[in-house]
Parts: structure tokens; C-alpha cells; sequence
């Protein structure tokens, strides 16, 4: 951080402000390492104060570490291998309110002048990891009267096809009050990172209201300051308690957390903003349901349990069970639908079991009604056939109910890129011809008759958005079964 | 007492139930002639409910745990004593209906003592003391009332022993049960439905080495093994075929005379019933079979008697070869086998139906042997099939003679097929044929049980591998979610640990340690091998697509798999992995494998390079990034602590300390950098293998590692395509310093040119040490390597003397639980056993995986 200054009012008087003399180079203990402050240059001209986070890499991936056996919390943070000691993250942040905390919050007893007005200030932070790119830095900081140039880093230049890294080497520059430079660095630097690792003090709301006070509630981005700010409580207290085998096997695998761990969609069809089509979805189910006459039904696949809490509702149904092979959706369906505060009588009604439609599964016969609601697209068309035998041939549900993407419809959607699919992990999507081609095979092999439906509206041109196919059984037990 | 001994013969499974007032001396006699925890008393039971033996009002809840108790040794099939009054016959009733659930005969000793005797020995018991006379009494005259109604009541024998002599000159024998003929090993040639084909049968056993002998009429009435093997016949010897006597006639005269087993068929069953004179439907072939019979009565008056004493004679099925083969006519379930009762019997005869019939007027057959889990082989007949083939360790003999089809046998214990095709169509047949084996169509399915929950799987080099709930549950999701079919995924590579720990300066990993340990553990020679680093892969590669059907069971055109470490499809594109397996087969054939190895199929473990192919997301966001990371901000800090020295700030020691992690870097730059190239389709791509798994009927997991790498260097050389890298190894003595020495010195020059390091490896690849199983391999990986795994700063003393801390038991053991399952999922394959039998040890692996060890290591 530099500051340009004259004979009247000599640059060096950065060093009353920051409370460190520009002629001594200081080391601070932090909780991750040593914080060092010294001064390149400090002259009437100009004066450059130097921030040197030295954080110990070995300490860092230690205290990551979770009690038991190889226990660790935070797979990520436990790693040896870890950007923090080189980037400008929150260990920076805190190291800064720590190391200046006088001066952030714009306390200066010899020159309280100086120190309520704005400054000619310049920051530079070589490696500063930003979530959202230069575009989300300029973003953050014009609003504030920055004037910003972030320049992205290259990941390695041997092999230019990479790109770009998360990483960008910010210059501000501005006329700030050092206290408000400071305090815009100590809140954006972790929302800019917005690393689901960092520590969480209980008074973190209390720490955000007093950093941002007279800046963040005029700020345009407000809202995402705020909630990347404090949303990694959330998000810290979910993977201590249900990632980690999960994360081990794509540890193994060589292979991102997120490449494996992505049963729980975090950013939509949550039930606080329900998708609209996901509504009408589950309310075409129910009917069916209910005019099949079932009673007690299974749903397949039942993710986070939005279609189970709406099953609830209707005392028609008096047993359902959930299934899914994801524990997480397991944990997040028990919890929206507050299985441990239900009445025992409720509580009768609903289960939820881990089970995986590629197997044969006793728990699952003798049920009125199956609903396979946007599942078949999950799996690889390989292992279809294990699901159809599964369900239909061992299962054997009087009733069935898939509702499935219908391909064609996705030019209707604006926002997907032509050949994309609507969801990362779905292995295909099938128009209405294809649909009906599977349904009708699986209903002559297994002793079912099938009628299709629609979702949503029905396009003229490229059908509904969602296609769904009522299976009825006409024999009790599968053809493909008897020999 | 009387020296006299009175034989009570009782089966070895049956449900005991001793009726007698109380004081008639039951629990003596239990304790006499059966063991302890054979007996369940109602006595005891009253006291573990309610504290007190003789508290009556605990009656209900002391027949809970007693009727519980039972049910789980009869499940369990264990001959169980029940030790109660039982003179009321609702008491007896419950008792008989457990025994009939799990298919166990329910047999009652009476003791049918004096109430004087009672009275007198209640007396001597302060317990009992004080109770009234009037319960003698009642349950004397229960006892009578009971005596003529018991074996109404479904015991299938009842000894009545009447007064004190006789109790106490009883002798318990027990009696093997008729289908129990474990101690026979065989071998054994199994045949299925002959159905009146008299002629292919005796070109069937001709084929199988038995040799025929006629009568004076020229008729075969028996045969021999010249080695002494029995046939054992499935049954349906008769109907609808051309000379259903003539095959009675010939396998009587084999069972006559010890050369062959049989069990009954429904043919046989309704056979026998019209030659007892009941009234029959002489549907299905029984009329062809009736008229026949008659012409054979002209020559052979007596023959009909015979043929009814045989058929009366058959048992439903035979528990064989130490419990290891279970023969029937139509299927039976695991809890059925050894078990005798009525619907047994039927299960054994018929199958298991649903009740319903099809469209040709024909029963709907429950596929019983698709959730068949048995350790024992169940082979049977009963429903045509175009072959024989093997399901969940069962596999139907009946392939359709009299239909035309051919007449099978299955060699027992080679399990090996011999088939002899039929002459004609003798009988045309009601339905079409099914077009597979039961269960052989997309089906052949896992069933959650196989894998879910807290597990135990049997090994047989490590003894029990336990895998936790949330293991198997995160295995679970992957192998559903990710994994290639389980079909073509027979193995998974366990994980290996690194050596111990060096104390060198500089060094956490150093050959010497990792010498010195297999030495401790008495392992002389060892084989250094070179440790690529790419992505683990394991492929399966078959001849062709119809050897993958055929072998796997899949469909569609695939000829194999190549996937992870977690069993993941190492390429999203099909098309690509098909190109890997047809380069991989052509090096085979060139090399002359499959017919040296007599396989169409080879399993083979591997590793894929580059790093950069796979890892590539994790590269950007962790690797490259550290490295972008660290390379934009050091030279920025080192200018302003230079500037900051320059203008005289006391900085020196701090720009040292930012010189020298700015060197590590650059280090750590290259490390990973070295493992990483650009590709494009397969160009570029390196696939090193280093070990051959399996192949058809054998497992090659512990072949010696020089053989391995011999066959390995073969394929390499036959490699067209430039695909295959060759793997560069050592041998080296432990026992010898200069050996010891030149391994290390190979190490190093490895490492020093950028090489992740080596594997050290037993020579004779799988060895047992004194503390049982030896480590299968230690990695011993390079200094610069590290890196990548401690973090670019880890060289630096202080941190190199934390990292040593390092604990490496949980690895070490995990290790080799893991390597164990592999060599369990590898000679299950090899040994042919079912998918489900194969996948509990993949699975396994896969849940292990999940287990929290130091993922550094």
C-alpha cells in the first residue's frame, strides 16, 4: 500500500496512520503464521508499506486436520499442497485487522486529521484469488471510488491451453481514508476468495456490520457480499459431518469433490424458490398417484424429499418411502422434512432408505406406486437395463411413474446453450420419440401398459418441457422373469 | 438300573419335543443323551423373563423366548431338544408348526412315568416341594389323552417310553438324514432331464467314460467308472421320450450297484403314483411312458414293481461333496438345503411357481436362482434351456433332449460341460424354448444385500475384512452413480503404503528402509519396479464382443472395459476406450497370449499417462494453481524486501527465507510439470501395464513378479502402436550390501531425472511372513516427486522433522485388507463363481477406499 505525499504533508505520515515506524521492519504472530510489515520505500514523496503474510504450510494443513484417526474437517484446507501461503485470502484479512486494527478503525491520536481524510492511496496485491473474475473485482471495488486494474494470472504458461487461473494481481488506486481502504480490503478479500474454508467465529455478523459500516449498505452487490461473506457457515458445518467418505473416493480418484459430490443441487429447485416446473411436476405426480388408487408408494430417487413433504400432505397416502443412493440428499430430505420433531403417527408414514435403483432390492416389493421423477437421465444408458429390472422386473410396483427432460423443448430455453443438457450430471436426454420407444419397450418386457403424459406447457412444435409415462401392470409377474 | 441299552433313533436335524408331567425326569434325560445348549428348557426361560423358574404367570412370555429360540437353531439347523411338560396339544401344536417353518421334522419322546415316581421326586426339590398333587394328575391325564393323538398331530415319530426302566435304558443314536450325503466327494457326472432318451443317455455316458453292461437281451442294465466316479441323475428320467424303460431300467441297475445317484423328478412323482394305481392325467408324456411300460411287461413281468420301489425310493435332492453341491430336480433355495418336509419336496420337484399359468396352460416359474446367495453349487433340471449355463452358482442341466436339444452333463468338481446332442425331436414341445437361462437376460442382478450395510467378507488369505455402514454406503453412491457395469468390473487395485518413514537428512522416503523391512520380514529377493505417474487404470480386455457376452454377460458391442481406481470409465467417450482395448488386443495376439494362456480374456493392471489426461481438473485448480500462485507473488515480495534492504529496513534474514521458498517454487513447478503433456485422442498417450490379473480360469495375481514382468515385456514388444511404455526394473538382494546398494543407487538416478520413484515388490509377488500376510509392495517415491504431495516448502528442515511424524500403521493395514479383497475378487472370477460373489469383494475395496487414512500417504 502506497501513499504519494509533499513537503506539507509528507507521505511518511502512512507509518502514524498504520501505527508502524516506516524505518523498522516488524513481525506480528498470527494464529497460521508470522505477519511481517516493512516499509520498500518511505520518503516526503512517496511511501510504500509492505504487508508479508509467512504462513506456515505445515502448521496450516495440521490444524485443519479433525480429531480421530486421519479425521480432517476440511479436506481441502488439510492440504500440503495449498494456494494460502501465496494468495491474498482471509488469512490475509484477519492477519490486517489483527496487524491494523488501530488504524481500521480509523483511530490515530498524533494526526486524527490526517486520518479522517482521504488519502492519495495505491494498492497492489500480486495474487489475489477472485471467484467471478476481474469482471466481479471491478464490480466490488468501483463502487467504492477504486479505480481498478486486475490482470488475470496465467495458470502456467508451458501450457498456455489451461488458461487463465482464479487468481488476478489487483492495483487500486483512489483517494480513501486509509481506515475505509482497509476495511474494504479486510471484507472483500474473503468474499473474493469465497473459499469454502475459513474459519467461522460466532460474532462473524457482528465483525461484517462493524467492517462494512458507512459502505457495504449503499453497495450495488450488497446481497452477494453478504451471503458469500457469511454463507460459508453453512457449507462448513455440511462437510464435517457428510462429505468426507465421499471425498476420499475422489481423492483416490484424482478427481474434484465436486465431480462426485453433486447429488445436492445447492443453487436451484430448492424448495425457498421453487422452480415453478418442478410445482406443476409434482403435482401431475400426485394426481397420478391418486387415480391409480396406490396407497402406499415409493419414490425413487427422491433427492432432497420435495415430492415425499408433498405426499405428506395427502392422508391417501399412507406409506411412502424415499429412496436414494445419496446419503446427503438423505440427510438434507430428514431435515426439510423434520422427521425428528414429527407426531409418531406421521412419523409412521415416512421412511427414508439408501438404496440404489442398479440393484435388486427386497425392501421395495409388494408397493402400489413407483415414481422415477427426473432419474433415468442420472444414470449411463449402460446401466438402464439394471434399473428397469430393478424396479419394474423385481420391484414390480402396480403402478410406475417417470417423468423425464423432453430434449426437443430445450431450444425454448433461452438461457441453455444450443446441445447442452439442463443438468451437468445428466448422461443423456431424450426426445418424445425416444422416450416412448424405452417406455414402450420396458412396458412389453415387463408385463406393464403405458400411457404418456406432459408437463408444463405443450409446445405445438417441440412438446412439453417435462414428458412423463404412466406404467400400469398387467401381469403379476415379469415375462422376462418366467422361463 | 438296567445295563440294557434300547437303540431311540433320532435324526440328526429334527425339532426333539419330550412330553411328560412334571417330575417324570425330562431334564434328566436331556441332559443324559443331548448337549446342553441343545436343550431349550421352559424352565429356564421362565427364569430369564421373570427371575423365578417356577413363576406360571411368566408362562406367556417364557414361550416367546423359548419358541424364539428354537426358531433361530432350526433356522440355523441345529437339532434342538425342546424341554417342557407338553402334554396340552395346543403347546404341541405351536412346537410342530416351528419345525414345519423351517422345514425340520418334529419327532416326541413321551415319558410315561408313574405319578407316584413324580410326586416323590417333586418332593425332593424345595422348588417344587409345595406343589399340589392335583398338576401330577392333570398332566398324567393329559398325557394319556395324548398318547393316541400324537402322531395325528405331524410328528413324524414318536418313541413312548413307559415306566422308569425304560427311560433310563434308552439310547439316543443319531441318524444321518437321507439326503445328507456330504461324506461322498464324488467326483461326480451330473446329467440332466433324460426323458426316455435312451440312447443319447448311453452315448452321454460313453462319452463320459463309463462303460455299459447289457443283459442276456442285449438291454444296457448298468455302468461303470473305471475311475470310480458316480453319476448322479437330476431326474425326469421319464416320458415323452422313445424308451422311458429302458432308461429306468439302465439307471436303476446303476444306483442298484452304486454307480450312480438319483434324486425324483415330478415325472418320476406322478409316475410312481400311477403305478401305485392312482388316478393320473396321462398328460405331458405319462401315456407314451404307459405304453411303453406295457410292452416291456410282456418279457418282464416284474418290472413295474421295480420301477414303483425305485421311484417310491427317491429323495427330493442330495447334499453332496462335504455340503459343497446340492443336486435336485427343479432348484431349491439355500434354507431348504438338508431340510426335509413336504413342501421341501415340492420346492424340490417343481420350482417355485407363482400360481399362475402362461398362455401354453403352463405354470409361471418364480427365478428362484436370481436371488440364489449359497456358498453350495445347486445344480438341477426340470426347465428346458437351449445351454447350461451358471447363475449365482447354480446352473440347469435340462438343455431340451427329448425337444431336440442336446443331453448335458456337468463334471463335478471340474465343472466341466459334456453334451451329446439328441437324434431327433422326439416330442414336439408345448412352448418355444426360452430364449436364455433363467436370470440370463439383462437381469443377472446385484441385489442390495450383496453389498449394503456393515459387511464381513470372508477372504481366503486375510481371514474376515470387515467394511463399516458409511463405507459401504459411500461405495454405494459411486458404484451407482460412476461406475462402469459391474459385470466388466471384476477387480479393483487396492492401495498401496509408502516404506517407512527415513530419518536421512533431507529424505522422507529412501530405499533403504523400505530393503531393510522386507528383510525383517525374512523376504530375500525383491523386484524394484518403476513407479509411473499417471492415473491407475485397470483393463479388461476381451477377444472380441461376442467373448465379452459371453463371459460377462453384456450386451452391445463393447469387447471391455478400461476404468479407475474407483471404477470409473477412464474415458467419457466409448469410442476411445474401444481404440486403448483394440491396440491392447493386437499386442496380445502378437504375442501369442491367448492360446499360450488359453483365455479370451485378459484383466491387467496399469497406469495411464500422462497425469495431465485425468487429473486435469484437479491439476488447474490445485497444482498449477499453487504454482501460479506461488511464482506471481514471490518475485513481487522479493523486489520490495530488496527495495525495503536497500533504504536500510532490517529485512536480510526475511528476503532469505522468500529467496529460498521462491526457489521451492519453481521446484514445485517442474515436479508436477513433468507429468504433464499435451494429448490428442490417444496421441500422447502413454498406457504402462505392469501386472496381468487374471485370465480366463486363473488368476495371475500371484504369479512371481519376474514371470509377470516377462509376459508384460512381451506385450510391449508386440505393440505396433507405441501405446504400451515398458516398465524398468531391479532385482535386488536384501540380504546383500552391494545389491542393497545398487538399488538405491538406481532409485536415485530414477528420481533425479523427474521420476516419481519405485515400488518394491516381494519377487515370489504374494508371501506369508511369520505375522501372516507380508505387504504386497511399499512405494518408495523421489525427493522432487514429494512435492507434489507435502507442498512445494516441505524440504526445509524444520518441516521435513514435523512430516516424519507421519503414522503409517492405518495404511499399512488397510493395505493389505485391501489387497487381500482383490485377490479374493480375482480367484472368485477365476473360479467362476456368480457376479454377486465377485462384486462383494470389489465392492469392498471401493467401500475401504472410503476409510480415513492420511491421504498423503
Amino acid at each position: 500500500m502506497s501513499t504519494t505525499g509533499s513537503a506539507k504533508s509528507p507521505a511518511t505520515d502512512l507509518g502514524f496512520l498504520l501505527h508502524k515506524h516506516p524505518a523498522r521492519a516488524q513481525a506480528f504472530a498470527t494464529a497460521h503464521g508470522t505477519a511481517h510489515v516493512f516499509y520498500p520505500e518511505a520518503s516526503e514523496r512517496r511511501c510504500t508499506a509492505a504487508l508479508l503474510l509467512e504462513v506456515d504450510p505445515v502448521t496450516l494443513a495440521r490444524r485443519a486436520k479433525g480429531k480421530g484417526r486421519g479425521g480432517s474437517p476440511d479436506v481441502a484446507l488439510a492440504d500440503y499442497v495449498n494456494d494460502r501461503p501465496y494468495a491474498a485470502t482471509s488469512l490475509l484479512a484477519v492477519a490486517l485487522g489483527n496487524v491494523f486494527s488501530t488504524a481500521l478503525k480509523g483511530i490515530c491520536r498524533t494526526m486524527p486529521r490526517r486520518a479522517a481524510e482521504p488519502l492519495p492511496l495505491r494498492v497492489e496485491i500480486p495474487v489475489l484469488p477472485a471467484k467471478g473474475g476481474a469482471a466481479l473485482v471491478h464490480a466490488l471495488f468501483e463502487p467504492l471510488g477504486w479505480t481498478v486494474a486486475a490482470e488475470p494470472v496465467a495458470l502456467d504458461e508451458r501450457f498456455p491451453e489451461w488458461g487463465d487461473s482464479r487468481y488476478v494481481a489487483l492495483t487500486l488506486e483512489g483517494r480513501q481514508r486509509l481506515s475505509d481502504a482497509l476495511r474494504h480490503l479486510y471484507v472483500l478479500l474473503p468474499v473474493l476468495d469465497d473459499a469454502k474454508h475459513y474459519w467461522i467465529a460466532p460474532d462473524e455478523v457482528d465483525k461484517l456490520l462493524r467492517a462494512g459500516d458507512g459502505w457495504l449498505a449503499g453497495h450495488p452487490e450488497q446481497k452477494l457480499i453478504t451471503s458469500r461473506y457469511l454463507a460459508r457457515r453453512r457449507s462448513l458445518t455440511r462437510q464435517a459431518t457428510e462429505r468426507l467418505e465421499l471425498a476420499r473416493l475422489a481423492a483416490v480418484d484424482d478427481s474434484a469433490d465436486e465431480e462426485i459430490d453433486n447429488a445436492v443441487d445447492e443453487t436451484a429447485d430448492t424448495e425457498e424458490r421453487p422452480v415453478p416446473l418442478a410445482v406443476r411436476r409434482r403435482e401431475a405426480i400426485v394426481a397420478a398417484l391418486r387415480a391409480a388408487g396406490a396407497h402406499r408408494v415409493l419414490d425413487l430417487g427422491c433427492g432432497q424429499g420435495q415430492l415425499v413433504g408433498e405426499l405428506l400432505k395427502d392422508a391417501a397416502f399412507t406409506e411412502i418411502v424415499g429412496v436414494d443412493v445419496s446419503v446427503r440428499a438423505l440427510a438434507v430430505a430428514a431435515r426439510r422434512l423434520r422427521l425428528d420433531r414429527m407426531t409418531e403417527r406421521q412419523a409412521d408414514r415416512v421412511r427414508l432408505l439408501q438404496g440404489s435403483l442398479t440393484y435388486t432390492d427386497s425392501r421395495l416389493k409388494g408397493y402400489d406406486g413407483a415414481v422415477l421423477s427426473e432419474v433415468v437421465e442420472h444414470l449411463d444408458p449402460p446401466r438402464l437395463p439394471a434399473l428397469e429390472y430393478a424396479v419394474f422386473g423385481a420391484a414390480r410396483p402396480a403402478t410406475v411413474i417417470v417423468t423425464t427432460p423432453n430434449a426437443e423443448y430445450n431450444v425454448r430455453w433461452e438461457t441453455l446453450p444450443d446441445g447442452r443438457v439442463r443438468h451437468p450430471d445428466h448422461r443423456f436426454e431424450w426426445t418424445r420419440e425416444e422416450f416412448r420407444r424405452w417406455a414402450d419397450q420396458v412396458g412389453e418386457r415387463y408385463g406393464y401398459r403405458v400411457e404418456f403424459g406432459a408437463v408444463g406447457e405443450d409446445d405445438p412444435e417441440v412438446g412439453p418441457p417435462t414428458q412423463s409415462a404412466v406404467f400400469s401392470r398387467t401381469e403379476s409377474t415379469a415375462k422376462g422373469a418366467s422361463a | 438300573m438296567s445295563e440294557r441299552r434300547v437303540p431311540l433313533p433320532v435324526t440328526d436335524l429334527s425339532l426333539v419335543v419330550l412330553v411328560g408331567a412334571t417330575g417324570s425326569g425330562k431334564s434328566t434325560f436331556a441332559r443324559r443323551h443331548f448337549k446342553p445348549t441343545e436343550v431349550v428348557s421352559s424352565d429356564f426361560c421362565r427364569g430369564l423373563v421373570s427371575d423365578d423358574e417356577n413363576d406360571q404367570s411368566a408362562s406367556a412370555d417364557a414361550f416367546d423366548v423359548l419358541h424364539h429360540i428354537v426358531g433361530k437353531r432350526l433356522a440355523a439347523g441345529r437339532l434342538t431338544v425342546v424341554d417342557a411338560t407338553n402334554v396340552q396339544s395346543e403347546d404341541r401344536a405351536q412346537l410342530v408348526r416351528l419345525a414345519r417353518e423351517h422345514d425340520v421334522p418334529p419327532m416326541a419322546i413321551v415319558l410315561d412315568v408313574p405319578e407316584q415316581v413324580c410326586a416323590e421326586r417333586n418332593a425332593t426339590r424345595p422348588d417344587r416341594a409345595d406343589m399340589p398333587r392335583h398338576v401330577i394328575a392333570r398332566h398324567q391325564r393329559e398325557l394319556r389323552r395324548s398318547l393316541r393323538s400324537l402322531e395325528r398331530e405331524g410328528f413324524r415319530r414318536v418313541h413312548v417310553l413307559r415306566g422308569v426302566e425304560e427311560v433310563a435304558a434308552a439310547e439316543v443314536t443319531l441318524e444321518r438324514r437321507f439326503n445328507d450325503l456330504r461324506h461322498l466327494t464324488g467326483p461326480f457326472d451330473i446329467i440332466g432331464d433324460v426323458h426316455g432318451c435312451r440312447a443319447e443317455l448311453a452315448e452321454l455316458l460313453d462319452r463320459l467314460g463309463y462303460e455299459l453292461c447289457h443283459d442276456a437281451a442285449g438291454r444296457p442294465v448298468g455302468a461303470a467308472h473305471p475311475l470310480g466316479r458316480t453319476a448322479v441323475f437330476v431326474g425326469d428320467l421319464v416320458d415323452r421320450g422313445p424308451d422311458s424303460p429302458g432308461v429306468l431300467r439302465l439307471v436303476m441297475g446303476m444306483v442298484a450297484a452304486g454307480n450312480a445317484l438319483c434324486v425324483t423328478g415330478n415325472h418320476e412323482d406322478k409316475l410312481g403314483r400311477h403305478l401305485r394305481g392312482r388316478q393320473v392325467k396321462p398328460g405331458h408324456g405319462l401315456a407314451e411312458t404307459i405304453a411303453q411300460l406295457a410292452g416291456v411287461t410282456e418279457e418282464e413281468p416284474e418290472f413295474p414293481d421295480r420301477a414303483r420301489e425305485f421311484i417310491g425310493s427317491l429323495v427330493s435332492h442330495y447334499v453332496l461333496d462335504g455340503g459343497a453341491l446340492v443336486v435336485c430336480h427343479a432348484g431349491l433355495p439355500e434354507k431348504y438345503h438338508g431340510r426335509t418336509s413336504g413342501r421341501v419336496r415340492s420346492f424340490a420337484m417343481y420350482g417355485d411357481t407363482t400360481g399362475e399359468t402362461d398362455e401354453y396352460g403352463l405354470p409361471v416359474r418364480y427365478p428362484w436362482a436370481e436371488e440364489y446367495r449359497g456358498r453350495a453349487a445347486v445344480v438341477y433340471g426340470h426347465t428346458p434351456v437351449p445351454r447350461a449355463t451358471w447363475l449365482n452358482n447354480t446352473i440347469c442341466l435340462d438343455t431340451a433332449c427329448v425337444f431336440g436339444g442336446k443331453l448335458t452333463a456337468l463334471r463335478w468338481p471340474e465343472r466341466e460341460l459334456v453334451e451329446v446332442p439328441a437324434q431327433r425331436v422326439w416330442y414336439e414341445p408345448v412352448r418355444p424354448l426360452a430364449g436364455q437361462a433363467p436370470g440370463g437376460h439383462d437381469g443377472r442382478p446385484l441385489d442390495l444385500g450383496d453389498v449394503h450395510g456393515r459387511r464381513v467378507i470372508e477372504t481366503a488369505r486375510h481371514g474376515r475384512v470387515a467394511v463399516r455402514e458409511q463405507n459401504a454406503a459411500a461405495a454405494l453412491e459411486v458404484m451407482s452413480r460412476f461406475a462402469v457395469d459391474p459385470r466388466l468390473l471384476p477387480y479393483l487395485p487396492p492401495t498401496m503404503a509408502p516404506c517407512a518413514t527415513s530419518r536421512r537428512d533431507g529424505y522422507l522416503e529412501h530405499p533403504q528402509d523400505a530393503f531393510a523391512a522386507y528383510r525383517a520380514d525374512g523376504v530375500g529377493r525383491v523386484v524394484c519396479e518403476e513407479k509411473h505417474m499417471g492415473s491407475r487404470a485397470v483393463a479388461l480386455v476381451c477377444r472380441d464382443a461376442e467373448t465379452a457376452r459371453k463371459r460377462f454377460g453384456t450386451g452391445g458391442e463393447q469387447t471391455g472395459a478400461l476404468y479407475t481406481r474407483t471404477g470409473r470409465p477412464f474415458f467419457t467417450d466409448p469410442g476411445m476406450t474401444e481404440r486403448v482395448l483394440d491396440r491392447l488386443r493386437d499386442s496380445v495376439g502378437g504375442a501369442g497370449l491367448w492360446g499360450e494362456l488359453g483365455t479370451d480374456w485378459l484383466l491387467l493392471d496399469a497406469e495411464l499417462l500422462p497425469w495431465s489426461l485425468k487429473a486435469s481438473g484437479l491439476l488447474r485448480q490445485q497444482y498449477a494453481a499453487v504454482g501460479a500462485a506461488s511464482r506471481a507473488v514471490l518475485p513481487a515480495a522479493l523486489a520490495a524486501l530488496r527495495q525495503a534492504l536497500e533504504n536500510g529496513a532490517d529485512v536480510a534474514e526475511l528476503l532469505a527465507r522468500q529467496g529460498e521458498r521462491a526457489a521451492d517454487a519453481v521446484a514445485f513447478t517442474d515436479a508436477y510439470r513433468r507429468h504433464c503433456w499435451p494429448t490428442e485422442g490417444l496421441d500422447g498417450v502413454r498406457l504402462a501395464p505392469f501386472q496381468l490379473l487374471a485370465v480366463e480360469g486363473r488368476s495371475l495375481a500371484t504369479l512371481p513378479h519376474d514371470e509377470q514382468l516377462a509376459l508384460i515385456d512381451r506385450l510391449v514388444a508386440h505393440d505396433p502402436s507405441g501405446l504400451l511404455a515398458a516398465t524398468r526394473r531391479l532385482v535386488v538382494d536384501t540380504e546383500d550390501e552391494t545389491s542393497v546398494a545398487d538399488g538405491i543407487r538406481w532409485w536415485l538416478e530414477l528420481t533425479a531425472e523427474g521420476g516419481e520413484g519405485m515400488v518394491v515388490k516381494p519377487l515370489q509377488a504374494c508371501v506369508r511372513g511369520p505375522k501372516g500376510l507380508v505387504q504386497p509392495g511399499v512405494k518408495c517415491r523421489g525427493r522432487e516427486y514429494l512435492r507434489i504431495v507435502y507442498g512445494p516448502e516441505y524440504t526445509r528442515p524444520d518441516n521435513l522433522a514435523r512430516l516424519r511424524a507421519r503414522s503409517l500403521g492405518h495404511k499399512r493395514s488397510l493395505a493389505l485388507r485391501e489387497y487381500a479383497l482383490g485377490l479374493e475378487a480375482l480367484d472368485r472370477l477365476a473360479a467362476g463363481e456368480p457376479l454377486w460373489r465377485v462384486h462383494e469383494a470389489v465392492f469392498a475395496v471401493l467401500a475401504l477406499e472410503s476409510e480415513p487414512v492420511d491421504p498423503r500417504l
